[in-house]
């Protein structure tokens, strides 16, 4: 008797197993915002794969000494883009970047969020008003960004951000990678997943293929390579108390 | 003799909240512009944004509620009123850049007469540059009030003729509310809204530095 295997299964059994595919000098776009959505567990499982000479996409740089503060101490992070660096207790990330040991791309949040949403829809490049004129308007070698006005208005040409893998944080998922999230948890998510070629994501819960409600569902399963569950914890990310 | 008071911080936080209508979509900057929700008048109902994905953001709850799957661009925890929502970040800031927001609140180091933006960095040599969303809220909402102190600790005035600081954006502020007076500003650059009681024109045009229209 022949046995009925699911065709398609992302659920995976550990991190380390999830993990295995990350690359030297890939690109690793990180979920979270503040205390909310950091995947905490497959950071964690980075730094023990020992991926190095990577290129990190987070909206921050880490806090204390622990997630991904704790990736960036290892130094196998070469560069970081990202909106905000400067916190309270980001004193892991400014002690390597004072010291010459990290390369810091600081991207406005809004063009931050779009780039990874153009990479994940194949848009080539576009142009927003977000930053004409500033000093965020320069490329890396201090060369002004392509702008132009269009219907009067001032822009300025911005490139997509193309992740090989995303590490994030959801809620619940199935089999198939559908995703939801929990509350503003879900933050860059969505569209990380949608960015990278490579998705993993953590979830509380792992639910039957057609409960979820398909009207609801945030990140269809297509974005989503694996997922792994993790257990409820309380974290101290961020210098707070807890985190659901 | 002249005599005058600074208007305190939530007393301009309530002249800031005299002007949000009922309705309004608002996105009120960390730091100072949060205490404007305190003073939404009771009976108008005001929708808060909030960066990270929130619209219907509410007050902080108590401390045995706190969710930190649920907080503000400040990253304190919130809560969400009834019909409020939650959305991605590329949403959230389309919402902006799209021109959808209403009125956007924010502090400032420095505010040009024709509404240039300095409030992200100070430019300081060897400082770690943050930026967050701070660019993308001063040019996406329909109208960008400022909300600081008219003067620098050292007296200066932060409503200049240019900024010395980097810029956030050029020409996107539309109000100045400060504790001495509310301004305008654009192209024809700064025109009075109102000023506290016993301060004349003329003293504030000396503060400032430059010509104040009535």
């Amino acid at each position: 008797m022949t046995q009925n295997v699911p065709m398609i299964n992302k659920i995976s059994n550990s991190i380390a197993e999830a993990l295995s595919q990350v690359r030297d000098g890939a690109t690793v776009l990180i979920g979270g915002f503040g205390t909310a959505g950091i995947p905490n567990e497959l950071i964690d499982g980075l730094i023990e794969q020992g991926a190095r000479d990577l290129t990190v996409v987070n909206n921050n740089a880490g806090n204390g000494d622990t997630g991904l503060a704790a990736l960036l101490k290892t130094g196998r992070v070469r560069k970081i883009i990202c909106s905000f660096p400067r916190q309270a207790d980001s004193f892991v990330f400014d002690e390597l970047y004072r010291t010459g040991k990290i390369e810091l791309e600081l991207v406005p949040q809004g063009n931050l969020a779009e780039r990874l949403r153009a990479a994940g829809a194949g848009v080539g490049a576009f142009f927003t008003p977000t930053g004409f004129g500033t000093e965020l308007a320069k490329n890396a070698d201090g060369s002004d960004k392509e702008t132009r006005v269009i219907n009067g208005k001032p822009y300025v040409l911005e490139f997509p951000i193309y992740g090989d893998v995303a590490l994030i944080k959801a809620e619940t998922g199935d089999r198939w990678g559908n995703l939801v999230y929990r509350k503003a948890a879900r933050n860059f998510g969505p569209v990380m997943a949608t960015a990278a070629k490579f998705t993993v994501a953590t979830v509380h819960n792992i639910v039957e293929l057609g409960t979820m409600d398909p009207e609801s569902i945030v990140t269809p399963g297509i974005h989503v390579s694996k997922i792994v569950k993790i257990e409820h914890v309380a974290t101290q990310a961020g210098g707070f108390k807890k985190a659901a | 003799m002249m005599t005058y008071q600074r208007r305190t911080k939530d007393e301009l936080a309530e002249r800031v909240a005299r002007d949000i209508f009922d309705g309004a979509y608002v996105n009120l900057g960390i730091g100072q512009p949060t205490l404007v929700a305190n003073h939404i008048p009771a009976g108008m109902e005001v929708v808060l944004h909030s960066e990270n994905g929130i619209l219907g953001m509410g007050p902080a709850p108590a401390s045995e509620d706190e969710d930190f799957d649920l907080i503000n661009a400040g990253k304190q925890p919130v809560t969400l009123l009834a019909g409020g929502a939650f959305f991605h970040h590329a949403d959230s800031f389309s919402m902006m850049r799209g021109g959808h927001l209403d009125i956007c609140v924010l502090g400032a180091f420095q505010v040009s007469a024709t509404g240039d933006l300095a409030n992200w960095s100070t430019g300081e040599p060897g400082s770690i540059p943050a930026v967050g969303g701070a660019m993308d809220l001063a040019i996406g909402a329909k109208q960008t009030w400022v909300m600081m102190d008219l003067l620098t600790k050292k007296g200066e005035s932060k409503v200049v003729k240019e900024c010395s600081y980097p810029l956030t954006g050029i020409g996107c502020v539309k109000r100045i509310y400060s504790d001495l007076a509310t301004l305008e500003c654009g192209p024809q650059g700064l025109k009075l809204i109102d000023k506290v009681d016993g301060l004349d024109l003329n003293h504030l045009q000396q503060l400032i530095g430059l010509p104040v229209s009535e």
